[in-house]
């Protein structure tokens, strides 16, 4: 443990915790200022970062953040373009149909695992009037 | 009688004269620091994948779940939702939002069932995401196959 502990590069938490701060900011701002519902906003970040991702811009932000960049919405998308240029690099053409979920199928299927489970073991509140 | 939209407008101008104008503020500030500790405790568990020997892509992956069980059952036990009214954005951006959504309308709709109840409504904003992610990341497959 004390090992780990001085592994830890703590500049690299912090920038962690500044960048994934901030993009969180840009989402709440886009909750206050527009009329965007969550979902929206989701998508709208999945999307940029694929895009991002894709250009290979993203790229930067993780290699400098870390998880302050992978763990927001974006960084799916980001994992999930990588995928689909790691994949087109490996298997030609039918890689951009394969790697994008290949890349992100852990995160899926334990959304869609624990999802479940937690659906099923929660009691439904009742809705209050 | 009134219409319904004009009672439902003159109740938003109510809204926006009584609500002050600080929130954003406090909002973008809570959205920050809940935001930014989520992304660091990811840091961690990664930091911790690594030094294990795990390579970059499966340490990711395992953030990812790890931080989607806790978020699914925090949601489950109705502990999410009290931390999202708190954070806006710094609980629903992190991948935690991701799993928050598919359990919170899940959960909803349990009593129409396990199929069309739990099974369908788990994906009314996972869905989405899933569609315009998964459809993106085919198109900067297909456009890096063009141009690489």
């Amino acid at each position: 443990m004390q090992e780990f502990l001085q592994s830890i590069n703590y500049m690299q938490l912090l920038y962690a915790f500044i960048v994934g701060g901030i993009i969180c900011i840009i989402g709440q701002i886009l909750i206050d200022k527009t009329k965007l519902t969550p979902a929206r906003i989701l998508v709208i970040y999945v999307t940029a970062g694929a895009i991002l991702g894709g250009l290979g811009i993203y790229q930067y932000l993780v290699d400098f953040a870390g998880a302050g960049a992978t763990v927001p919405l974006t960084g799916f998308g980001y994992n999930l373009a990588k995928g689909a240029k790691e994949a087109v690099d490996q298997y030609g053409f039918v890689g951009a149909f394969i790697g994008g979920t290949k890349a992100a199928a852990g995160g899926i299927a334990a959304a869609v695992f624990f999802g479940y489970i937690a659906s099923l073991i929660s009691k439904p509140k009742m809705k209050k009037q | 009688m009134d219409n319904p939209q004009d009672t439902k407008k003159s109740y938003q101008d109510y809204i926006d004269k009584k609500s002050p104008n600080s929130p954003i503020i406090k909002n973008c500030f809570n959205a920050f620091w809940v935001g930014g500790l989520i992304c660091m405790i990811g840091q961690i568990i990664n930091a911790f994948c690594k030094y294990k020997g795990l390579d970059t892509q499966i340490a990711g992956t395992i953030v990812s779940i790890i931080l989607i069980g806790i978020s699914a059952f925090l949601t489950g036990l109705n502990i999410f939702n009290k931390i999202g009214k708190f954070a806006g954005a710094g609980s629903l951006i992190p991948i935690t939002g991701f799993a928050n959504s598919i359990v919170s309308p899940a959960m909803e709709y349990k009593s129409e069932g396990y199929v069309m109840g739990v099974g369908a409504k788990m994906f009314t904003v996972a869905g989405p995401v899933l569609v315009y992610g998964i459809s993106s990341s085919v198109l900067v497959g297909i456009i890096y196959f063009i141009f690489r």
